[in-house]
């Protein structure tokens, strides 16, 4: 297939070099601020080249890559919140030209998922979001595949940072500042950190859960109930571990809402992943309880489900 | 002592000498015949202690007396006749506990129907928050209904609430 991706971060980045391996080229690549457009294929190499040398991509502006020629579009922009965008019309675009869509960006599914299926409905292409949940996790497939009528409830540990600081502090019996301070000099948290200890990316991540598996019923951010993990001192993660337990930041997702908050859970449970581990664990109704852990983040692990999704597209 | 009737009582005893004496005085104080106990030395709770079972007799309308008083004894009630708290649940509460007064949160959940609080384990540095673990039993099926109490005390105090993971697989 000839792919566009749009946004030129960690992930974009690891589609454009890793394309090729799954028998793919790439057509068109743009940042925010420019496009390079090739309908006979672009060279990787100097792509990524270019970005890092010139802090762009191209020389044409960006929504050339949106009109180039090509049979699925790459949102890989930043995730934002309330309107999503520009991801969001970059997906609506994309589908106005009856091409397909596959997301790593969280936004638009999350927060106008309903606008989103609309616009799909209207168009001959199709959307595809793997990777905006659990990194190389194949979360959203496995429901797919069991149907949604077949699951009950999705949880998991689904935010690194915020588990690699739980995993240190109970670890290491560190404070949270320390901990936190810690994970920004190893560039596992950001210097603004919020998004991650405060819970909100992996409340995203479970209201997307939700969408796939409510029919009926469409969430967002505003319906997620979250609680982040700033708030949990060295003391608690102690009394959790004198009763053989810690604590983790667990998400869940039903067809009845999304709860985000720190929970007990046993010391060598399933669920305690360490460091920046995630695990997705869904219950289902014939099966019994399913488990998939592996790399929720990461240019190359993200891109994995990105071009697992382009494979899966028809 | 006609209408006596046999009760079970079990109890949950920290390894100390001089305990199993403790738990025992409030029951005969307070008109029960004791039948038999039985101490499972060497079986331990999850929580390091020792299981002791007490069967005795006394009239119907004592026995909430003699349960009452081995609570205000200290001593850990897991199972009382045939009010049976069949599940456990630990939650640990993070926040100005001790401001918010910490008897007045255990009388907030013994004052609560089917739930009675196990223990408590404090822990109040200088430096930090203190955070409170409190060990629940609640009636069987009532875990849900326990944890959605404690969100309603968090709340009520501003306190934060670290509830389990319920993960039936491991506990059953």
């Amino acid at each position: 297939m000839r792919l566009a991706v749009v946004g030129a971060g960690a992930v974009g980045r690891s589609v454009i070099e890793l394309a090729g391996e799954y028998g793919h080229s790439v057509t068109a690549v743009a940042d925010s601020r420019s496009a390079a457009v090739d309908p006979e294929g672009l060279d990787p190499e100097t792509v990524v080249a270019e970005k890092e040398r010139e802090g762009r991509v191209g020389s044409s502006a960006p929504e050339a890559a949106l009109d180039a020629e090509y049979d699925a579009l790459i949102e890989a922009t930043p995730t934002t919140l309330g309107d999503a965008e520009p991801g969001f019309s970059h997906v609506v675009g994309a589908l106005e030209r009856d091409r397909h869509v596959v997301l790593a960006n969280k936004g638009p599914v999350a927060e106008r998922y309903g606008e989103l299926r609309a616009a799909e409905r209207a168009s001959a292409g199709e959307i595809r979001f793997e990777a905006t949940v659990g990194g190389a996790i194949p979360a959203l497939s496995t429901i797919e595949d069991f149907g949604p009528d077949h699951i009950t409830a999705a949880r998991g540990v689904l935010n690194g940072t915020a588990n690699f600081i739980l995993t240190r502090m109970a670890a290491e019996g560190l404070d949270y500042e320390h901990v936190l301070a810690e994970a920004q000099d190893l560039g596992v948290a950001e210097a603004d950190p919020s998004f991650d200890v405060e819970g909100t990316d992996a409340a995203l991540k479970c209201v997307i859960m939700a969408n796939v598996l409510s029919e009926d019923r469409e969430f967002t951010l505003a319906d997620a109930e979250v609680e982040g993990i700033e708030g949990v001192p060295g003391s608690a993660l102690e009394l959790a571990g004198e009763d053989g337990r810690t604590v983790r930041l667990i998400g869940e997702a039903t067809r009845e809402g999304v709860r985000v908050g720190p929970r007990l859970v046993p010391e060598n449970g399933t669920l305690a992943v360490s460091g920046t581990r995630n695990i997705v664990q869904f219950e289902t109704t014939h099966a019994g309880r399913l488990n998939v852990s592996g790399r929720g983040a990461g240019g190359p692990e993200t891109a994995t489900a990105v071009l697992s999704d382009v494979g899966r597209l028809g | 002592m006609s209408d006596a009737r046999a009760h079970t009582v079990r109890l949950e005893l920290s390894d100390e000498p001089g305990e199993l004496l403790n738990a025992l005085h409030p029951i005969a104080d307070n008109g029960g015949n004791l039948l038999s106990i039985y101490h499972e030395r060497g079986n331990l709770t999850p929580r390091g202690r020792i299981p002791v079972e007490v069967d005795l007799e006394c009239a119907p309308e004592r026995f909430s007396g003699i349960v009452e008083a081995l609570r205000e004894a200290g001593i850990n009630v897991i199972q009382a006749g045939e009010e049976r708290y069949a599940e456990e649940v630990s939650v640990i509460l993070v926040g100005p506990l001790i401001e918010t007064d910490l008897s007045d949160t255990l009388r907030w959940f013994e004052e609560c129907a089917n739930l009675s609080v196990l223990d408590l384990s404090l822990s109040a540095p200088e430096d930090d928050r203190p955070s409170a673990r409190l060990r629940l039993a609640a009636e069987a099926g009532g875990v849900s209904d326990a944890l959605a109490r404690v969100r309603e005390l968090a709340d009520e105090k501003g306190l934060l609430a670290i509830e389990p993971q319920l993960d039936r697989e491991v506990e059953a």
